[in-house]
């Protein structure tokens, strides 16, 4: 038997397989693809202090190997959160993180204080990161002094389990992460989409309402890889990594290039069991190179 | 709770060319299949050729339960249905299946069924369900010339049809739109069931709504997961920013605000 726990912060997960936020809903709209109790955690989508209805439709374009989406944080807010859908799932049997969103910092501390009071929500992952809002998460998340404002802000009411999701639309991420590591942190998730733009030649108009959208799916693995390496060298606290994850193997990259854990997001739309498919082949790989545990995989890339 | 999805390779039995940019497939599951209803839709997985990525979604547009046979009208746009087009007997493709919710049957005759182009496709399953409860409807189809106007005897065989084309071809000149049934004898419906371009569906949206007939219409939004979790597919209505994928693709004009 293979050990597939691992650690993230006082985070204990039964396996390193998480789902990122915005591609797996609640969790309980793949109840009929999988046994979402045998994820390691779930990471529900966005929510913000009020009720968001979103950018305008056309929202998603597809690019080659990928997508581009301006969803814009779509949510009902952190009360109808807390009333309405906390209820429906905290008994998932899986680790639940909700993702805190927000336009200002007091925003942020106003979610992140109502999550703190869920008994079965033990972290949050705090969304600095998103492309699709005005004056919202991106512009925290990529610089150093503000990112690490807005998680200290946050540090001082929230006392589970901090993770922090970094934006990949910055020129240095591992300076990033060492602010948001001293901001209080208690890991890191990386990344979340890429800034992009798709153009209708023959409409001669941009296809999605907002401009430019978040790049997801393989077409951003090997930035987020590269990211995932250059911040598990410049930090010490945990990290998890996503960006591009279809298989096993992606994941296994991941693992080795130093996260504890993944997450899977867009390849959920293609493959609703593609989670399961990833556990099964990170279990058969540590078999194949007799490894005993995850823990024994993360950063452990050979480099001489 | 909504009804089970399920995900299966489904091997195609027939795939039968229309004319050259439409083809209906013949596809059975391993298992028997689920309850299904008029209007709703399955996801298509293409092999991914770096350009067709994500799912394709298309309406169900006939089940035959006796057969075990579900059928997709498919019109040939970009390189994932020009795969699929290229399928043969026996080859199997994978699809997320049943989505989305449904036409709501009137259970009052008379009701008008309105296609254009291939927004046909789901309204044969809905013409047959309509006759189980008795109900021949009426069902308009549109095109751009007589050969546009895709697999018309299987309709006559389920509803009264009315033709019209661009080109004057076959039945009505004139756009679906501009058809005289829409001027004179709109408000004899109890209801209007439609799906094709999103400009003839509001042009019919705006002919109901002065004539205060009910009226529903299947959207085509693009859309990523297709069963409610990206939500990519969204539609303004009364109730806000809706899922065509979940809360459609079947909706009331009334509550659109699109
Ligand atoms: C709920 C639903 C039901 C549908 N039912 C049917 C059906 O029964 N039969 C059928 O032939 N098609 C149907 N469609 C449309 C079908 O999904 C698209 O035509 C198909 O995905 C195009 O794939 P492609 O790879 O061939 O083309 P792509 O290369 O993806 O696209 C070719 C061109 O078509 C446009 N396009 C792609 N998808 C859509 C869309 N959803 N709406 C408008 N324009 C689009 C693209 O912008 C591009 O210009 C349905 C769509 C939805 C959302
Ligand atoms: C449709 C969609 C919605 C998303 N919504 C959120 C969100 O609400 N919060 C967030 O932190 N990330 C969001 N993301 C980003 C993903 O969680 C993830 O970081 C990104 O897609 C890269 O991973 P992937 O390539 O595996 O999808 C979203 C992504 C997609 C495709």
């Amino acid at each position: 038997m293979v050990n597939l726990t691992t650690q993230i912060g006082n985070l204990k997960l039964k396996n390193p397989v998480l789902t990122a936020s915005g591609t797996f809903g609640y969790g309980v709209e793949f109840a009929d693809f999988i046994d979402l109790s045998r994820l390691g955690g779930i990471v529900v989508k966005a929510v913000t202090g009020k009720n968001r209805e979103g950018n305008p439709y056309p929202r998603m374009a597809e690019t080659p190997s990928g997508m581009l989406n301006s969803v814009g944080l779509q949510n009902k807010g952190v009360d109808h959160f807390v009333k309405e859908i906390y209820p429906a799932i905290k008994d998932l049997n899986t680790c639940l993180i909700v993702n805190v969103s927000g336009s200002t910092i007091e925003e942020y501390v106003e979610v992140a204080e109502k999550i703190n009071e869920l008994e079965k929500i033990p972290a949050i992952e705090l969304n600095i990161s998103c492309p699709n809002v005005k004056h919202g998460g991106m512009a925290f998340g990529t610089v150093a002094a503000s990112a690490s404002e807005v998680t200290a802000a946050v540090r001082a009411v929230y006392n589970k389990d901090l993770i922090v999701k970094l934006s990949p639309n910055v020129t240095s991420i591992a300076d990033i992460a060492k602010a948001v590591a001293d901001g209080g942190a208690d890991s890191l998730s990386l990344i979340n989409t890429l800034l992009g733009m798709a153009i209708d030649i023959n409409r001669q108009r941009p296809v999605l309402a907002t401009i430019t959208g978040g790049l997801s799916g393989p077409a951003i693995k090997p930035v987020a890889l590269r990211m995932v390496w250059q911040v598990h060298k410049a930090v010490n606290i945990p990290i998890i990594g996503l960006g591009g994850i279809m298989n096993a193997n992606d994941a296994i990259e991941f693992l080795l290039a130093g996260a504890s854990a993944i997450q899977v997001g867009t390849a959920n739309f293609i493959d609703p069991a593609v989670t399961m498919k990833i556990l099964e082949g990170i279990e058969a790989y540590m078999r194949l190179y007799k490894i005993q545990s995850v823990k024994d995989l993360v950063g452990a890339l050979k480099n001489e | 709770m909504a009804a089970r999805k399920f995900i299966h390779d489904f091997v195609v039995r027939k795939n039968i060319r229309l004319n050259p940019r439409h083809f209906v497939l013949e596809l059975t599951p391993p298992e028997k299949l689920p309850a299904i209803f008029p209007g709703q839709f399955v996801q298509v997985l293409v092999e991914d050729t770096g350009s067709t990525f994500l799912r394709r979604p298309f309406s169900i547009h006939f089940i035959d339960h006796s057969s075990n046979l579900l059928k997709l009208m498919i019109q040939i746009k970009g390189e994932g249905t020009r795969k699929l087009s290229r399928l043969m007997e026996g080859d199997r493709i994978n699809l997320i299946y049943p989505l989305g919710n449904s036409f709501i049957l009137e259970s009052i005759s008379p009701v008008l069924l309105i296609g254009g182009g291939c927004g046909v496709a789901p309204l044969l399953f809905l013409a047959q369900q309509f006759n189980l409860r008795d109900i021949r409807p009426t069902i308009l189809i549109g095109g751009k010339t007589k050969k546009d106007l895709l697999d018309v005897e299987e309709y006559m065989k389920l509803g009264d049809v009315l033709i019209s084309t661009e080109d004057g071809s076959d039945g009505e000149k004139g756009l679906v739109t501009e058809h005289s049934i829409l001027k004179t004898g709109i408000s004899a419906f109890n209801k209007i069931y439609t799906c094709g371009p999103e400009s003839m569906m509001k042009k019919i949206a705006e002919i109901t709504g002065k004539a205060g007939v009910d009226c529903e219409v299947s959207l085509e939004n693009t859309m990523a997961c297709g069963f409610g979790v990206c939500l990519c597919c969204v539609t303004p209505t009364v109730h806000g920013n809706e899922r065509v994928c979940v809360e459609g693709p079947v909706f009331n004009t009334k509550e659109l605000r699109w």
